[in-house]
């Protein structure tokens, strides 16, 4: 019976570009940017690495497809690197193929890198692309803000919160987000913002203003993990950060065409994170996360992963976030290194940047914006729409916690 | 033989009113003459509307009226049909869902083939139903883009349930050029109006119509109703005048709401007709269009109980008015606007692709579970019902004339659209299923949750790299006084 990945696999090193309008870096600029901090930060050499997992969405825009262009940016030995891509998981995912093939016992120490170059569209928001030649034929043009913003609606109707109380429980994300990623060199978007310029700001899909979307970065993130074993051998000092948990979960179409789906919230962060609450062995997930990075890709998404996540009761997000329960002070810090929104969203790198961040705050090295001696941290992205999503949830934690 | 009739009739006018005082004020630099038509209201398509999507709309509320066989023939007459080559009969009949052992045929070629399609339809006993639409364009700042309005008609024949009878028809053919387009062009070359009055209009249709009280052996005091589609009042009255009808008898034309559909014309002032009247009554039909097609109706006892499904007089009241001249503009693709590099996604359509999923996507069918009785959208190999799962078992469900009910949406202004912003939202079937698809015919600020909505056909993409163009279906209000 198998037991889970648990406590099987620890982080080496990892690295993690600045996010930003990265107009000088290519993106094998930027792998080499994580990749050479990683290394530095594991101590190995790069002919220590046995396998690579790397992830990278959109293809189209950038390096095309297959592994080939990680292993020729990086000149890594002729090893195996395997591309993967599941939307905004793919930075997840690639992490869970490297701590599979290590907690597997094929490989001693394994790499999961992941990273986007969106900002070749000359356009802004992600690239307009097709859903695919029979999808083209029926589904709406949509974008990711306004198949997001169907959250707004739906909870709204759901839990009869009026629209104008979401809106403000909205905006006290976005400038939580800002009030964080003023604090963190790497981010994005490092300027503070005022609650009202998120309310003013121009519509880009109702009710989804400006300010609660966020943003379209080049970037790329790195990890490097082996076992506890290999990690005391190779002589890693520090607590060593494991992972507890590492789940997907994928849509099956229940969302998109059953009809018992209400749409406001994500059914696969549900399933997903109860997968990985029993991986984890976490019971009690408010006293025990100091932490959790999610996939705020939009305001509202955070606002119902909240839920989700079983950090607030279903119908009571909004109370919770306009009482500052997710706050950098709050009793869960909920993106502390600015999020999506503010550190940026680069979406092959999205995953691995999240742990990045769990992986500095655990360890005690998280600077100016550092939390008081975490124990367990989770990470969560939502790629897709939310009627038709990928959903990865991660936990991590010093391995003797 | 069973004498063939009209059993339904119906009229579609786009939703969309175009002030004719805000045409003639913005116009007016130009052409200052204008202004005395600057009156009332003219129809006018949304970028996602064509003479397809308009006579498919027609042809469902007249369908819905048809108490006898479904039609076997199929008659799409329009000068503007969106394809030279490529039945748009045959298209609009997959949208109806009448099935592949029907004869469609397309007719054109002039003003006068809506109504010479009615008069093939009433000379043969088949049952039929012919759509007749236009949408024509206009120049700025000419009398047409006043006088112009887009729309469709349907009128289903047949033998059973007949609510108007042919008395008699004549069409007369004459190379008259009162306007011309050549293939290709964008724009109708009209010739002097008064030219077209004293040796066109009051010459043939006279002519006509004397011939045809003459067929059928009535008096012109007899006529309860003439329709003249597209003749100006005045001429229409010295018609009258000319052929001995009282002049109470002439049916107004449609000017003040909706302006002169072309091809349509004739058949939806006479579903306007048939919506008042009573049985017994006696109509006269004539267009004027390259000579004259003409018909003398009598309207049977049946018309008594008839109730239209969406009548033209609710239609006509339930517009939404426009006075956005840059906007109407621009979606009659007569201005330009940057909707920047978004817009340049290709929308290229997999022919072989559409095929597989013609009757998915131009039906509007899915599936139906056998084993479970999950209706859903679209068909996959497998029941999508989380306690079903079972393969093999979807037979296909028409999705088409179901209510939905809005359950999230959005008003987009990222997302590409030449009506923005783009609405769309997950809608639930009340029967069971869910899709999320399009808004059209809503403004913004208009959808909430919980809205009942149907489905219409319209327009989903427009290739111009390929000149081609995708339907489906949107979600529009039920009952359209219900957003205002």
């Amino acid at each position: 019976m198998a037991q889970g990945i648990r406590d099987k696999v620890v982080i080496l090193g990892m690295g993690c570009s600045r996010f930003g309008e990265r107009w000088e870096s290519s993106a094998e600029d930027l792998l080499a940017e994580s990749f050479q901090e990683a290394i530095a930060d594991a101590g190995i050499d790069r002919d220590q690495i046995e396998a690579v997992w790397f992830g990278l969405s959109m293809d189209e825009q950038n390096l095309g497809k297959s592994g080939l262009s990680a292993s020729q940016s990086l000149r890594l030995p002729n090893i195996p690197v395997t591309r993967v891509e599941n939307l905004c998981a793919t930075g997840s995912e690639a992490l869970r193929g490297a701590v599979y093939a290590v907690a597997s016992g094929a490989v001693d120490i394994a790499m999961a890198i992941g990273v986007e170059k969106l900002k070749d569209t000359g356009y802004g928001g992600l690239p307009e692309r097709s859903k695919g030649t029979f999808n083209d034929l029926w589904q709406p043009s949509a974008t990711a803000p306004g198949s997001f913003a169907q959250f707004a609606s739906a909870y709204s109707t759901r839990h009869g919160v009026e629209m104008e109380t979401l809106k403000e429980a909205m905006a006290h994300i976005s400038w939580k987000s800002h009030e964080n990623g003023s604090k963190n060199p790497k981010a994005h978007l490092r300027r503070r913002i005022t609650k009202d310029a998120v309310l003013n700001a121009p519509m880009v899909a109702y009710p989804l203003g400006l300010f609660d979307c966020c943003g379209v970065s080049d970037g790329s993130a790195c990890a490097i993990v082996t076992t506890p074993e290999m990690a005391a051998k190779l002589g890693k000092t520090g607590d060593l950060v494991s992972v507890k948990a590492t789940q997907v979960s994928v849509s099956n179409g229940m969302e998109m065409s059953h009809g018992s789906w209400d749409g406001s919230y994500a059914h696969t962060t549900r399933i997903a994170v109860d997968r990985a609450y029993r991986e984890a062995g976490i019971e009690d997930p408010v006293k025990e996360l100091a932490m959790v990075e999610v996939h705020d890709c939009f305001s509202i998404t955070e606002l119902v992963t909240m839920e989700d996540l079983g950090l607030s009761k279903p119908g009571e997000g909004y109370r919770d976030v306009l009482e500052g329960k997710f706050d950098a002070d709050g009793e869960i810090a909920c993106n502390i290194d600015g999020g999506l929104k503010c550190f940026g969203h680069p979406i092959g790198a999205s995953g691995l940047r999240m742990v990045y961040e769990c992986y500095q705050q655990l360890r005690g090295t998280a600077g100016e914006r550092q939390l008081n001696t975490p124990k367990k941290a989770l990470t969560h992205n939502l790629g897709g729409f939310p009627n038709f999503n990928v959903c990865a949830v991660t936990v991590l934690g010093l391995l003797d916690s | 033989m069973p004498e063939t009739g009209i059993t339904s009739i119906a009229g579609y006018l786009p939703r969309t009113r175009m002030s004719r005082s805000a045409i003639a004020a913005a116009v007016k630099w130009a052409n200052p003459a204008l202004a005395a038509m600057g009156k009332g209201h003219r129809t006018t398509c949304k970028p996602d509307e064509d003479s397809i999507t308009m006579a498919v709309e027609a042809g469902r509320y007249c369908l819905a009226g048809i108490e006898g066989d479904e039609p076997r023939v199929l008659q799409f007459a329009s000068t503007t049909a969106p394809f030279a080559d490529r039945g748009n009969a045959v298209l609009a009949g997959e949208a109806l869902g009448l099935g592949t052992e029907i004869r469609s045929q397309d007719l054109g070629g002039s003003l006068g083939c809506g109504l010479a399609a009615l008069i093939n339809a009433l000379e043969q006993d088949a049952p039929t139903l012919t759509l007749a639409a236009d949408r024509r364009a206009a120049k700025p700042a000419s009398a047409s883009e006043l006088r112009y309005g887009h729309g469709a008609a349907a009128i289903a024949t047949g033998s059973d349930g007949i609510i108007a009878r042919c008395l008699a028809s004549v069409t007369l053919s004459e190379d008259f050029i009162d306007h011309y387009r050549s293939n290709g062009a964008e724009f109708d070359y009209p010739a002097e109006d008064r030219w077209i009055r004293d040796e066109g209009q009051l010459q043939q249709l006279p002519e006509a119509i004397g011939q045809l009280l003459a067929k059928s052996g009535r008096d012109a005091a007899s006529i309860d109703t003439v329709i003249l589609p597209g003749v100006p009042a005045a001429a229409a009255n010295t018609v009258l005048k000319q052929c001995k009808i009282p002049d109470d008898r002439l049916l107004d034309g449609l000017n003040a709401g909706c302006g002169y559909t072309g091809t349509a014309h004739p058949l939806l002032m006479l579903a306007s007709a048939l919506e008042e009247a009573g049985p017994g009554e006696v109509i006269l039909v004539a267009n004027f269009a390259q000579g004259v097609q003409s018909l003398l109706l009598e309207t049977t006892d049946a018309i008594a109980g008839r109730v239209a499904a969406q009548s033209i007089a609710d239609q006509l009241a339930s517009g939404r008015e426009d006075v956005d001249y840059m906007r109407f503009l621009s979606f009659n693709d007569q201005v330009e606007v940057d909707w920047g590099i978004r817009a340049e996604r290709d929308n290229r359509t997999s022919l072989s692709a559409f095929n597989r999923h013609r009757k998915t996507v131009t039906g509007f069918v899915g599936g139906k579970c056998t084993v479970c009785g999950t209706p859903q959208f679209p068909k996959g190999p497998a029941c999508v019902n989380p306690n079903c799962r079972s393969f093999g078992t979807l037979e296909d469900e028409p999705f088409r004339d179901k209510i939905g009910r809005i359950k999230s949406f959005t008003e987009d202004w990222l997302a590409i659209s030449a009506n923005p912003p783009l609405m769309y939202g997950n809608v639930g079937f009340e029967d069971g299923g869910v899709i999320m698809m399009e808004f059209t015919d809503f403004e913004p600020g208009e959808l909430k949750v919980g809205m009942p909505v149907r489905f219409v056909l319209r327009i989903k993409d427009k290739d111009p790299k390929r000149e081609f163009r995708r339907y489906f279906w949107k979600a529009a209000p039920a009952n359209m006084s219900e957003a205002d």
